[in-house]
């Protein structure tokens, strides 16, 4: 846990996509997923992450039921619907899009202008 | 339902929020714990980090998408909140929406149920009424009826009613009751069906008096035979002639005039016991009110008119020396057709227009207020933009408040129109007659007053709505609201100046009316009626007739004359001012051969009195003599004229005594004395001709005692009674004194006039008052910046006050006095219906001025003293 970055506003929503996508989760799942699979890198404020859950819920892009967790706790389960996954797949390939551009972008040498 | 289940789906989504969050705090501090602490600490730590869990969930809330219900509760306790902390402005707008609210619904509730409602009866649409084209009222005479009843083909069948007075004895105390004298075909022609017993049919008429049936009405059965079943066969005497009761009527039937409660209905063939004359014959006499009928399946009104005045011309051919041209049109029968549905309509309009006026100034005056408001509030609002509130947001919450205040005011308006419109229903306009205005308020009211409230609600929501779109944060919250202070003359100005003029108008109006009434109670009328009762009856309901009409009525003065406290009385066919129904025949000079109407003189006011009425009434014989009794049958016919009389016909009251004059028939009259003229039809009219004939020589049944005392009159009513119970039991009758018969009848529309006159001044002068103090409040709060930098510089009150102030001032001066001079036009409009009204009266100048005064300094009152309060430093420090 060397250095941690803030979310970029607008990705977190993507990161859940991600994170949701590789199985089920819960919410506090979801935030442990998200730890693990950016290396650590990515912090997200523990608030944030339950409207974020709603507002993905209410558009479809994925749904929830109740289970029984790993820590043998009832808890709500997150999960990729069709949408969801439909919407993963075009937000990554915007998101590398942009990472590419700006990585051109900045990349730039004074010869090349 | 919905609304439980979405309580009930709400409440769990709740509910589950809840656990998932708990569920979250529990698994980190599972985590926590594996970590190395003990479970207590673990769980705070955890709770800790989760951080403030009400307000994640409300944006849980939002981001599940609120309901619509949750905003909108969460919106009116915030307005209530906001609405709370000025309860000045609150109490002002719900109070003058629930004016023109009020006013609005009590209109309606009239026109509802005096024009909208047909009378009860089944398939009322197809219910009309034969009006005459040609002539303004109904009326028809029996011989005609049958011709139209017989002969038409457009209708079902053709019923007929009149409305008159008889006396009813059930065995008990004989008294006057309230008739429909009906065509046999009557409840049949209408579809009724009788709640008990029968009612009588056409087969029962068998020529005239053949058929002595009464059907009570339920109303009268109830409350005079306490609804006993075994009511139906009983005999009853109706002005001494034995009827038989065959049935009641259902409770919803009160006859065919929307206003008029019967006591019960008795068949027209029996005309002649109930009025003491035969009339079925004579086809000159027009005593039928009004003939109706249910018009055929598919037959128009119109084609059914075509089809009437067919019937007209053969009637005109073949009685051409009782008719003229007679051309026919229908009318929808329950306000007696166009007579005085029409009048009624166009009153019931002008109200209406009113009414709207009244909306429409309150609906200003309340978009001054919000206006002003918004300018007071643009800091408050401007602060929550710049924290980030959405626009949507600020204008749901200021139409949220708007809607509040609407429901406020519509609320309460409707509340006192329903008291109102309930006291309106129950009220008898003539206590001696059962007449009521049927306006008891029904869910079309209640609808029509929701509605308005709501859009005019909407209306002057609107108006902030602009103010606020263009406040930018940044603008106000560096320099406070300044904005131009505008000086052209602006659509708010200008309604409220005509507002003024309107209230202004009103206010003189209603005390030219007040000043006139005032000074028509103690106007000459002719006669003097205080400290005199009067006895009204008609000797025909208790059987009398012949020679038996004058002994009795010799009989009454007599009695009467022996009471103690009682100065002298006299006796009179009809009062003046009191009944409408007098007689005007025509009369000629003595040396005149053609007695045909266009040769006639002058058509007098005919009335029957004793020799003592003028001194009971106390008009003063200005030459000759009074009647005595032995100006009788076999006499010279006699009569007292009034002055206008004998110009008219004399030259002048000396050539006038000892000559005669004719009537039609021919009978030479000699004047044997002159009497002051009066006021005879109206309180308004001209003074006219009038001639008084002895009661020996032209018999009278309608019999007025005029009974003049020596101190209150009303003490003699019970002795009055005694004297009547022994001279004829079964004879009805009304005692009450002559000022009080005036005010019922002659007084009776000044009556109206100037309570309408004065409410319809309250209400404006209320308007005026919040139109000016919104707009007071408007400009001065506006304009704060710059009247604090004025008392910084030096300014005295008066400078500020002009300031602040003048604009609002201005336009009360200009409404005021375009008010004054349309109220001093008006009043001779109001001269017609209140007797002596004259605007050119100090008292009612001053008043008015000293009203618009009063009202301007009411509403000027609280924004004057926030001009002169203003700090110039604390305004400094805070803008």
């Amino acid at each position: 846990m060397t250095s941690q970055a803030q979310v970029l506003p607008g990705t977190l929503d993507l990161l859940i996509l991600k994170s949701v996508s590789l199985g089920p989760l819960h919410g506090y799942g979801v935030l442990l997923r998200i730890g693990q699979i950016s290396g650590r890198a990515l912090l997200i404020e523990q608030g944030a992450l339950y409207p974020a859950l709603f507002r993905l819920v209410r558009q479809k892009l994925l749904k929830a039921r109740w289970g029984t967790s790993e820590n043998n706790r009832r808890a709500k389960f997150y999960e990729l619907t069709a949408l969801g996954r439909k919407r993963l797949r075009e937000e990554t390939e915007g998101w590398n899009r942009l990472v590419e551009a700006m990585g051109s972008a900045l990349a730039a040498q004074p010869e090349q202008v | 339902m919905k609304f439980l289940s979405y309580f009930r789906r709400r409440s769990q989504i709740e509910d589950e929020m809840e656990e998932e969050l708990r569920s979250h705090v529990q698994h980190r501090a599972d985590d926590l714990e594996r970590s190395g602490l003990d479970r207590a600490a673990a769980e705070r730590r955890a709770r800790i980090e989760f951080g403030g869990r009400e307000r994640l969930k409300e944006e849980c809330r939002e981001a599940l998408g609120g309901h619509f219900i949750d905003t909108l509760i969460s919106d009116v306790r915030f307005s209530l909140r906001v609405l709370r902390k000025a309860p000045g402005f609150t109490v002002v707008a719900v109070l003058t929406l629930a004016l023109a609210i009020g006013a609005n619904a009590v209109v309606f509730g009239m026109l509802n149920g005096l024009i909208l409602r047909p009378v009860d009866v089944p398939q009322p649409e197809s219910l009309y009424g034969i009006e005459r084209s040609d002539e303004d009222n109904p009326v028809q005479s029996y011989p005609d009826y049958l011709d139209l009843r017989d002969r038409n083909r457009s209708f079902e069948s053709l019923a007929a009613y009149r409305i008159t007075e008889a006396g009813l004895d059930t065995g008990q105390d004989p008294s006057r009751v309230f008739l429909f004298e009906v065509s046999g075909n009557y409840f049949d022609a209408l579809h009724i069906q009788p709640y008990l017993g029968r009612f009588f049919h056409a087969s029962d008429e068998r020529g005239p008096n053949s058929a002595p049936y009464i059907a009570l009405s339920y109303a009268y059965w109830h409350s005079h035979f306490q609804d006993d079943r075994n009511v139906v066969g009983r005999v009853v005497q109706v002005n001494k002639h034995p009827f038989t009761i065959v049935g009641v009527a259902p409770s919803g039937f009160h006859g065919t005039l929307l206003f008029a409660n019967p006591d019960f209905f008795l068949p027209m063939v029996n005309e002649e016991q109930v009025e003491g004359r035969d009339v079925l014959n004579a086809r000159g006499t027009a005593w039928i009110y009004l003939a109706l009928g249910h018009l055929k399946a598919g037959i128009t009104p119109a084609q059914a008119s075509a089809d009437l005045n067919l019937i007209g011309s053969y009637l005109k051919k073949t009685y051409p020396k009782e008719h003229g041209q007679m051309t026919y049109s229908l009318s929808r029968p329950s306000l007696y057709g166009n007579f005085l549905g029409r009048r009624v309509e166009m009153f019931l309009t002008g109200l209406m227009l009113l009414a709207g006026l009244i909306l429409l100034a309150a609906c200003a005056n309340l978009g001054g207020l919000f206006a002003a408001r918004a300018a007071d509030r643009s800091r408050e609002v401007a602060l929550r933009l710049a924290l980030g509130a959405k626009g949507t947001r600020i204008l749901r919450t200021l139409f949220t408040e708007a809607a509040l205040i609407s429901l406020a005011g519509g609320a309460i308006g409707l509340w006192g129109s329903v008291a109102l419109l309930r006291g309106l229903s129950v009220w008898q306009p003539v206590p001696r007659y059962p007449i009521s205005l049927p306006v008891t308020p029904d869910t079309n009211v209640y609808v029509a007053a929701l509605l308005l409230a709501l859009v005019s609600g909407i209306l002057f929501g609107l108006v902030p709505v602009r103010q606020v779109l263009r406040t930018g944060p940044y603008q106000i919250v560096k320099s406070g609201s300044t904005g131009a202070v505008g000086r052209r003359i602006t659509v708010r100005d200008l309604l409220l100046v005509i507002q003024i003029a309107i209230c202004a108008l009103l206010v003189t109006s209603s005390m030219v009316a007040v000043r006139g009434l005032v000074r028509s109670m103690h106007s000459n009328f002719g006669f003097d009626p205080r400290d005199v009762t009067i006895v009204n009856t008609d000797l025909s309901m208790a059987g009398y007739s012949g020679e038996r009409v004058p002994d009795m009525q010799k009989r009454m003065l007599e009695a009467m004359r022996t009471v103690p406290g009682v100065e002298s009385v006299g006796l009179i066919d009809w009062l003046p001012l009191i009944s409408g129904a007098y007689s005007q025949p025509d009369v000629f000079r003595d040396q005149a051969t053609d007695l045909s109407p266009a040769n006639a003189v002058a058509s007098p006011f005919s009335f029957r009195m004793s020799p003592e009425y003028f001194q009971a009434a106390g008009t003063p014989l200005l030459a000759g003599r009074t009647f005595s009794w032995r100006d009788d049958k076999n006499a010279q016919r006699v009569a007292i004229v009034n002055k206008e009389f004998a110009v008219k016909v004399f030259g002048s009251a000396k050539e006038a005594l000892g000559h005669a004059y004719k009537l039609s028939d021919g009978t030479r009259i000699e004047v044997v004395g002159i009497v002051e003229s009066g006021k005879y039809k109206g309180l308004t009219d001209e003074s006219a001709a009038a001639m008084f004939l002895p009661i020996l020589q032209s018999p009278t049944l309608a019999t007025n005692l005029v009974i003049r005392c020596s101190g209150d009159p009303r003490q003699v009513e019970g002795a009055v009674r005694n004297k009547l119970r022994e001279l004829d039991r079964a004879l009805p009758y009304y005692v009450e004194t002559w000022s009080q018969q005036l005010s019922d009848f002659a007084l009776f529309p000044a009556h109206v006039a100037t309570v309408s006159l004065g409410v319809l001044g309250a209400m404006g002068a209320l308007l005026s008052i919040t139109g000016i103090f919104g707009m007071a409040a408007y400009s001065v709060s506006r304009r704060l910046k710059e009247l604090g930098i004025r008392i910084a510089i030096g300014a005295q009150p008066k400078e500020v006050l002009t300031a602040a102030l003048g604009r609002a001032l201005k336009l009360l001066a200009a409404g005021s006095a375009a008010g004054l001079i349309l109220g001093i036009l008006a009043s001779r409009v109001l001269a017609s219906i209140v007797y002596e009204a004259s605007p050119r009266d100090p008292l009612v100048l001053t008043g008015v001025v000293l009203a618009m005064l009063l009202m301007g300094l009411l509403a000027t009152w609280i924004p004057a003293h926030r001009a002169l309060a203003i700090n110039p430093l604390t305004l400094l420090r805070e803008e």
